[in-house]
């Protein structure tokens, strides 16, 4: 009997993991029970403490269950068990007030301990500024001229399920953070719009990202290698597509990195000033500009420029994006305050800017035959 | 009052008769109705319909979740239907519910012919309908119904949040009101219409625990609506309340909204706990161990509930002094409730004990709600908290001790009563099925869910990463499982309500003790008119 049970409970098991099997890849880990031990001294301490707490939890539990059990079967009407008359103790009260009480301070000790270590971000080594916005994370390293976003890098077809799912799904950005190993990197965390959370379970943080405040949290990480986080906190439709990415590379070889990234970055904005002057033809504009669109504009206007009703407005046949060409561009430019339409002044080069403009009016029937180039992004911007 | 003067019968069923002749006619009889009977039938029922519409929304949920990537529903639907299922479980079906069973329960239980205040226990009722019909509707206008989560954080729920936030503000307005007359109404009839002998120390512990929640709801519904009203104002009348931008501060609505949140956990468990006191005594046919250790519990916990709020923001960046202070408090909070589980296997010890279907699913409730507790320690510890902070961890603690403890105890107190409310017993075969498939069923729903939190799978997410898919798949088979094992407690229900079945005694249970088991069953429509001595 128990064997058949056995059969048909393993057969039930290979039915319905099979189509999901199918199409995961073999690299990750199925079925993870517990938390991760993480890479860094503190969220080793974390993992400890959760054991202590799972464990002594399990003793508890036990222990209640147990007795529970006995008193169900052997306690028993049909065993013909008399019923007791006892319905009071104080000594047993008092016991199973203080017992509890006293293994609570063996929580709490260890516990306020390892709080206190971690709050202390004092004395870092190098500073990163993590800011949220809808649905992407900024980085700026304080110590050196570097800034970029950090967006999903899942294409749409694996979400829709057109494409096979790669091993990253969701796991995935364009440009991930990197620190260095060994060193104290604190992090200063905020937000533009609602609130996010940053969180990487690898290094035991997670911090709420507040619009208007900034908060602090730290790590020090141990090993090389790439971790990944996700968006902890409700943020709105995309929610769940804001990841993070984290790589850690040895000092030497971050170094290099950070001093690279300077580099490229300086050489960016020499660029973007050079390519003022030369002007794109209408199917450049149109190329680049639907990139950049879906980029960075279809998660709310829809790659359809018909928007959510009553949600995100649509820009298909919108009077702003058929007629009025400097109200664009000034929304463009600084968003619309008091609602989820943000600045991509710092976002995006003014080519690009230029290039999603002239798309979003010719795109979807808009055919204003519109053309905008970098230098009229540059003058809006400098006429204000 | 004046009934119970006027009366001058002492033949119960005599009585019953006299007064069905005043009851109107069809649908004017549950209108019009100012008696606490017909009141607590139309609380449970339309709970329960809450409950079905917010577990189809589950399953919706659930659905989307059963595979990674997009397939049902887009992630703006998926936000409003997290946020709904929680709004309509909470506000709709769980604290309905237990109003429904004070209503039916509490003038039987100290003796008292009716509730203290008929007339706004009509009020209390019928405006609850219309304030669920408002949060509904949101849902089919343009921009959709609210999608900020039940907690509705600023300002994702102000400056970032559709229209129809209005709608659901107005709703939740509604539901407070209702709230508060209700709690009114509690403490009204526990205070002035106790029988004669029924000291504050003889009167069950569900009236107990009632009271004590009764409290809570007057001392922070107050504080939602003001939460609720200060998202309108931002939103609609530029207020910055929660903005910085124009001086206020978005974790302060959080502060506010917890102020609020966290004693509403409890007015969602306590009166559990007095359900669950009533029956394991009954069943085990031995006094409850500890009874006045458990009204001092409760009123500890209750007393508690307000100094923990922040527990649910230690990520949000408090001071470290604040952080060790609410993980201080709420580690507290478990010395209270372990008193409690306690004294419920001190009362089994040594009893003499049958496993009728109320026994059943108290039983299932004290197992499963102590796990539910007992991962709510863990999550008090700050430190840890950071890891499973609004992961799926804290989804199955919640649920441990929403669904199998809150509703779990409901069931267990409608097949507690049942009997007494309609006189037959109800289909014994149909409420053990009824049992064991939503026991294994919860299970396979829930428990997995602490394994993807503890991988770090994130709460509120349409969508996710492929090692979480192979659990994700087994929570959705079980959640499927334990919607349609509903589907037979309605079966079940419906032909209560249809009065089939074998008549019962007075006493139904063989153990059961207490006023409500000495007059008939069914109940009369006025369970006493002239007050009983309770020696």
């Amino acid at each position: 009997m128990k064997r058949i049970l056995f059969k048909a409970v393993t057969m039930l098991t290979a039915l319905m993991t099979a189509p999901v099997f199918a199409d995961t890849s073999d690299h990750i880990e199925q079925y993870q029970l517990n938390m991760t031990k993480g890479v860094t001294d503190i969220s080793a301490g974390v993992y400890d403490m959760h054991m202590l707490m799972f464990i002594i939890c399990v003793v508890i539990g036990a222990g209640v269950f147990i007795a529970m059990f006995i008193s169900m079967y052997f306690h028993r009407k049909s065993r013909g068990a008399k019923p007791a008359n006892f319905h009071e103790s104080v000594k047993v009260e008092i016991a199973w007030t203080v017992i509890p009480f006293v293994i609570l301070v063996v929580m709490a000790v260890p516990a306020m301990n390892l709080l206190i270590d971690m709050e202390d971000a004092s004395e870092p080594d190098i500073t990163v500024l993590v800011t949220g916005s809808q649905w992407k994370w900024h980085y700026k390293y304080m110590d050196n001229d570097v800034e970029y976003y950090s967006k999903m890098a899942t294409q749409a077809g694996q979400i829709s399920g057109k494409l096979p799912k790669g091993e990253n799904y969701l796991l995935e950005v364009d440009r991930p953070l990197v620190i260095p190993t060994g060193q104290k990197v604190r992090f200063l965390v905020t937000s533009d719009d609602v609130i996010h959370s940053w969180w990487v379970p690898d290094f035991a943080v997670k911090q709420d990202a507040n619009p208007g405040f900034i908060n602090d949290a730290w790590t020090m990480v141990n090993d090389p290698g790439v971790y990944r986080g996700q968006c902890a906190e409700l943020c709105g439709k995309d929610h769940g597509f804001m990841p993070i990415v984290v790589i850690a590379k040895e000092p030497a070889e971050y170094d290099k990195w950070i001093s690279e990234q300077q580099a490229v970055q300086q050489q960016a904005k020499a660029e973007e000033q050079r390519l003022l002057a030369m002007n794109m033809t209408m199917d450049e504009a149109m190329e680049i500009g639907e990139k950049v669109y879906n980029a960075n504009c279809a998660a709310c206007h829809m790659p359809n420029g018909e928007g959510l009703p009553g949600v995100f407005p649509a820009l298909k046949g919108s009077q702003i994006a058929t007629a009025d060409q400097p109200k664009h561009i000034d929304i463009m430019l600084n968003g619309v305050t008091g609602t989820a339409m943000q600045s991509y002044a710092k976002q995006l080069t003014m080519s690009e800017i230029a290039a999603v403009v002239t798309y979003e009016r010719n795109a979807w029937g808009n055919n204003t035959g519109d053309l905008v180039q970098a230098k009229d992004i540059n003058s809006a911007l400098n006429g204000q | 009052m004046t009934t119970a003067t006027d009366s001058t019968h002492t033949d119960d069923h005599h009585d019953d008769e006299h007064h069905e002749h005043h009851i109107p006619p069809g649908i004017k009889r549950w209108l019009y109705t100012t008696n606490h009977k017909d009141i607590g039938t139309l609380y449970l029922w339309f709970a329960f319909i809450m409950f079905l519409i917010g577990g189809a929304m589950a399953m919706v949920i659930r659905a989307e979740l059963f595979q990674p990537g997009l397939q049902i529903v887009d992630p703006h639907f998926f936000n409003q239907m997290t946020t709904v299922h929680g709004l309509i479980m909470v506000f709709g079906a769980v604290m309905p519910a237990f109003t429904g069973l004070a209503n039916w329960l509490i003038p039987m239980m100290i003796g008292a012919p009716d509730m203290a205040l008929p007339r706004m226990n009509n009020w209390s009722f019928w405006i609850l309908p219309f304030a669920f019909l408002i949060l509904l509707s949101s849902l089919f206008m343009e921009g959709g119904g609210p999608a900020f989560g039940w907690t509705f954080y600023a300002p994702l729920s102000t400056t970032y949040s559709n229209d129809g936030t209005a709608l659901f503000v107005f709703a939740v307005h509604i539901m407070g009101a209702s709230s508060i007359m209700g709690a009114i109404n509690v403490i009204v009839t526990i205070f002035n219409m106790r029988a004669p002998g029924m000291t504050w120390m003889k009167m069950p512990l569900f009236v107990w625990t009632w009271l004590i929640t009764a409290f809570l709801l007057i001392a922070v519904m107050p504080v939602l609506a003001g939460a609720v009203t200060m998202v309108l104002t931002d939103k609609f009348f530029g207020t910055s309340f929660f903005d910085a931008a124009g001086g206020g501060d978005p974790v302060m609505f959080q502060h506010i909204f917890w102020f609020f949140g966290h004693p509403e956990v409890y007015i969602m468990i306590l009166p559990a706990f007095g359900i669950i006191s009533q029956i394991i005594p009954t069943f085990a046919r031995k006094p409850l161990f500890g009874y006045a250790s458990m009204v001092y519990a409760t009123a500890s916990i209750a007393l508690l509930s307000f100094i923990v709020w922040a527990h649910h923001m230690f990520t949000t960046g408090m001071p470290v002094a604040a952080e060790l202070f609410f993980m201080f408090a709420t580690m507290l909070i478990s010395v209270p409730t372990g008193v409690k589980v306690f004294n419920w296997v001190a009362t089994m010890w040594r009893g003499s004990m049958t496993f009728e279907v109320p026994m059943l699913f108290a039983i299932a409730f004290i197992v499963l709600f102590t796990i539910g507790g007992l991962s709510g320690l863990m999550l008090a510890i700050v430190p840890v908290d950071f890891q499973y902070h609004d992961t799926y961890f804290v989804v199955a603690h919640f649920h441990y001790v929403l669904v199998t403890g809150a509703i779990f105890s409901i069931m267990a107190a409608v097949y507690y009563w049942l009997p007494k409310w309609t006189g037959k017993m109800f289909h014994i075969g149909l409420a053990k099925w009824h049992f064991w498939c939503s026991l294994i069923s919860v299970n396979v729903l829930f428990f997995p869910m602490h394994f993807v939190g503890l991988a770090g799978m994130p709460r509120r997410i349409p969508d996710y990463a492929l090692q979480f898919a192979d659990f994700n798949k087994w929570i959705s088979i079980g959640g499927f499982a334990f919607g349609l094992s509903q589907l037979i407690f309605l079966v079940l229900l419906v032909k209560a309500c249809k009065k089939q079945g074998d008549p019962v005694s007075n006493q139904v249970w063989e153990g059961a003790e207490g006023l409500e088991w000495e007059i008939p069953s069914p109940a009369p429509y006025h369970s006493f008119e002239t007050p009983p001595v309770v020696k």
